[in-house]
């Protein structure tokens, strides 16, 4: 197969439909449009539904009403937007319907800017919206990935019956890089037994949050928090990058990450014994590897480094729990970390 | 007798039992006597089993005290948020374009906080149903004022009663869908007495019938008392709505134009393509010219080059960073290409990072290029100090009138908006600088360039022209002595 060098978030589409995407509804916002772009051309050709929606909170309604009526269902957007889509989001955790959503984060708070950004961390990693609902969260790194992880998203959702997002940055959304695609994946989930398809055999489901009983809406909480737990044994995905002989550890996702090889490189280079740890779930976050890796005793300590005010390193910190130092570095509004800014981190924490 | 007992009997599209109802008395609804819900119900159930429709109907309860129409309706059920209904209706119907699709409403899920949902699912003729129960009032949360309030009307929330000039007039909404181009049924009917009773019952079936014949968009508002929310009794009640809400909304058909619409007209059913198809589709099936590249062959200060071109928009900066990185995929190396956005977008210059490297490539942001491409003014003075010792620049002296400070790299000055120019097309100009390149760095083959530009050029015609451009470009950079 050919590679084709394609913008990561057209290559979103292309594996969208080549994972049985049967519908995206969307709102348009920089930097995520080309998603709807690719989808608004290729879809059709395919007999799927593109719609552009009113708005964003319209656009995950859509996508509550084609998941719970069966169909594999997307929508993407960028900061501002999942603000909106929140309120969906949470509906949608809480009547457990498998959608696909992807965020190509921008500069903010407020309009902010369109420039690269990974300060939507919080807001979709620890369920921005109401209640005790989690999201599996995928962070892609390359063209590549955000083809892949598209892919395994909607398996992911339909697996766990749970929205599933594919959270990255205006870098990796705009950036072209070959990528090869696989061929179509056949589908083969039943969900006649929840779904409301417009059917005799689901004409008894029902898609349903209200729990009016709290000792019922605390056993569908339980439920919920029981799947949770199931993600974090069963889906924890991390890349490890020179860590065996490790003495720092960084530790970044998306596009940081991919400065951050880079920086590991350099600072070996100059002796500094560094590795790199890349989160590819956000939710499960891999706390047990890093766990391990504070209880060893050549770990010296970690550095964060993230494109926010230090969203992700809360969580580094929860995982270390104390037994080694963890060193932020933050760059913010746009800015991307350097190669260089990131070997001065990785010496300074050596010293 | 037969009529008495049909009268008393259960629609078939009632659960038989409302076993989703959590207390004991699960024969009788939730809703409080005189109350309009009710009646409205059993009207639809009636509907959808002389349809016959009743398996491939689903139900959307919104937030309101319809919010547990789910209890009662043997169909496909869906409850939803807040006055999302009509979004969430869009989704499962344009998906199940055969399943039949009611979105029930009040007025506060429906008129205000939903109300861009229903004016934009109206206004895109979603073949969907809506029935809107208006009681003025907002009666779940415990009597507040609704859009559809009367003026001078007392509720929670407006305890000396409406104003215009504080609260605005009560939102008209059969009028106001009524002037939009795709809705193919409007009528409000009122639930009081028989004869009104009868004309609710038409234009319920009518707003399913219209569905079920793939003609677009149908809503029924239907005014219905409230008695708790009014604190009436509901005799008092019913007699409100006919004397008093028709006044402010009058009953009738507000549009139709179901009978000038074919069949089928806005079902919206898609073509089903088979998968094999998908790789076609997405222009996965092309041929492109590819050789195994060796960066050991091309000279060393241009090996796994990081290059940075910057001009102005419009003089297809990214497109010729484009045609590098194609290229560069092309010879089996790993490449990105990363257009300027965000911050660097200012002062009327664009660019695009390009990298082409053997091994992985890190950060695809070029920070110290070893190849500077400069297509105008602003950007040679922007860039010159960013090019590592040794490197390579190439500017366009078409549009750069200085010379470069730097002593310590090779400069290379190019014509290349004038010699577009003499080619026929300023636009041209970036292949030019990729000919330079071809010629000058040996990173990239030459055939291997042409044939990417079936990829990168969009429009098959300018190929000739750019293909020559590229020429010009090779040709200059072998005449050209320092």
């Amino acid at each position: 197969m050919a590679k084709e060098l394609i913008k990561g978030n057209e290559a979103v589409i292309k594996g969208a439909l080549l994972a049985g995407c049967e519908a995206y509804f969307g709102y348009p916002i920089t930097p995520a449009s080309e998603i709807a772009h690719a989808a608004a051309k290729y879809f059709p050709l395919a007999g799927k539904v593109f719609l552009q929606a009113e708005s964003e909170i319209a656009s995950i309604q859509m996508c509550y009403g084609a998941a719970g009526s069966g169909v594999r269902v997307m929508t993407a957007s960028s900061g501002p937007g999942i603000s909106l889509k929140l309120e969906g989001i949470s509906y949608a955790a809480g009547s457990e319907l498998p959608i696909v959503i992807v965020d190509i984060m921008r500069g903010g708070p407020g309009l902010g800017n369109i420039a690269p950004s990974q300060a939507d961390y919080n807001q979709v990693v620890k369920g921005g919206g109401h209640g005790n609902y989690k999201v599996i969260v995928l962070a892609p790194n390359s063209a590549q990935e955000m083809c892949d992880f598209t892919m395994l998203a909607f398996e992911l959702a339909d697996k766990y019956r749970n929205p599933v997002f594919v959270l990255t940055d205006g870098f990796n959304g705009q950036m072209m890089e070959p990528v090869e695609f696989p061929e179509p994946k056949p589908i083969n989930v039943d969900k006649t037994s929840w779904a409301a398809m417009g059917t005799a055999e689901t004409r008894k489901n029902l898609i349903n949050s209200i729990y009016l009983d709290p000792n019922e809406m605390e056993e569908h909480n339980k439920h919920l928090q029981e799947k949770y737990a199931r993600m974090e044994r069963e889906e924890v995905r991390f890349e490890e990058y020179k860590l065996e002989d490790a003495e720092i550890i960084g530790i970044s996702f998306g596009t940081v990450s991919r400065v951050m090889y880079s920086a590991v490189d350099q600072a070996r280079e100059k002796g500094i014994k560094v590795g790199m740890l890349r989160p590819i779930t956000l939710f499960p976050f891999p706390k047990v590897k890093i766990r391990k890796l504070a209880e060893k005793g050549a770990i010296k300590a970690f550095v964060v480094s993230e494109m926010s005010n230090g969203q992700m390193v809360d969580d580094v910190r929860l995982a270390v729990e104390g037994r080694k130092p963890v060193k932020f570095y933050s760059r913010m509004g746009g800015v991307v970390p350097t190669v260089a800014e990131l070997v001065e981190q990785f010496e300074n924490a050596g010293k | 007798m037969a009529q008495v007992k049909d009268v008393l009997q259960k629609p078939s599209s009632f659960y038989d039992r409302f076993f989703r109802k959590p207390d004991r008395y699960q024969e009788d609804t939730h809703y409080c006597p005189g109350c309009g819900h009710g009646v409205l119900h059993k009207l639809i159930a009636e509907a959808i089993d002389d349809f016959g429709i009743r398996d491939r109907t689903i139900m959307i309860s919104p937030v309101g005290c319809s919010v547990f129409v789910y209890y009662y309706f043997d169909t496909g059920n869906f409850q939803v948020a807040h006055g999302r209904a009509p979004a969430v209706a869009t989704g499962i119907k344009r998906t199940h374009p055969d399943a039949i699709v009611i979105s029930y409403q009040g007025d506060g899920d429906l008129a205000a906080i939903g109300g861009n949902n229903i004016l934009q699912a109206a206004n895109r003729g979603e073949n969907i149903t809506v029935f809107f129960v208006n009681n003025a009032i907002y009666g779940m949360t415990g009597g507040q004022m609704a859009p559809t309030t009367l003026i001078g009307q007392k509720t929670m929330t407006s305890p000396y009663g409406r104003k215009a000039e504080w609260e605005g007039y009560p939102m008209k909404v059969s009028e106001l869908l009524s002037t939009l181009e795709a809705p193919a049924y409007i009528e409000r009917v009122a639930l009081t007495d028989g004869k009104n009773l009868m004309k609710a019952r038409k234009a319920v079936r009518k707003a399913i019938q219209t569905q079920i014949d793939g003609k677009g968009f149908s809503l029924v508002e239907v005014l219905s008392a409230c008695p708790s929310g009014w604190r009436m009794t509901p005799v008092d009640a019913k007699k409100w709505v006919d004397e008093v809400m028709t006044k402010t909304f009058p009953p009738g058909v507000y549009k139709d134009v179901s009978n000038e619409r074919e069949v089928g007209s806005w079902a919206r059913h898609l073509e089903k393509v088979p998968v094999e198809k998908y790789h076609e589709i997405l222009g996965l099936t092309g041929t492109a010219m590819e050789v195994e590249g060796d960066m050991n062959e091309v000279p060393e200060n241009f090996r796994n080059p990081r290059v940075l071109i910057a001009g102005f928009g419009g003089q297809g900066i990214l497109l010729l960073g484009q045609t590098l990185a194609e290229a560069g995929m092309r010879h089996g190396w790993n490449s990105t290409w990363i257009p300027s956005y965000g911050p660097e977008m200012r002062g009327g210059t664009a660019n695009c990072h390009v990298k082409i490297s053997e091994t992985p490539i890190g950060s695809p942001v070029v920070s110290e290029p070893n190849i500077l491409i400069t297509m105008n003014q602003p950007s040679l003075e922007r860039f010159e100090k960013s090019l590592v010792p040794g490197g390579l620049l190439i500017y366009n002296t078409s549009m750069i009138d200085t010379k470069p400070q730097r002593s310590d790299i090779d400069i290379l000055p190019i014509p290349a908006t004038e010699m577009a120019d003499e080619i026929g097309s300023l636009r041209v100009a970036n292949m030019v600088i990729v000919g330079a390149i071809l010629e000058k760095t040996k990173i990239l083959q030459k055939d291997i360039v042409l044939d990417s530009l079936n990829t990168v050029v969009k429009h098959k015609k300018f190929i000739p022209m750019n293909t020559q451009a590229i020429e010009k470009g090779i040709e200059y950079v072998r005449n050209f002595k320092q």
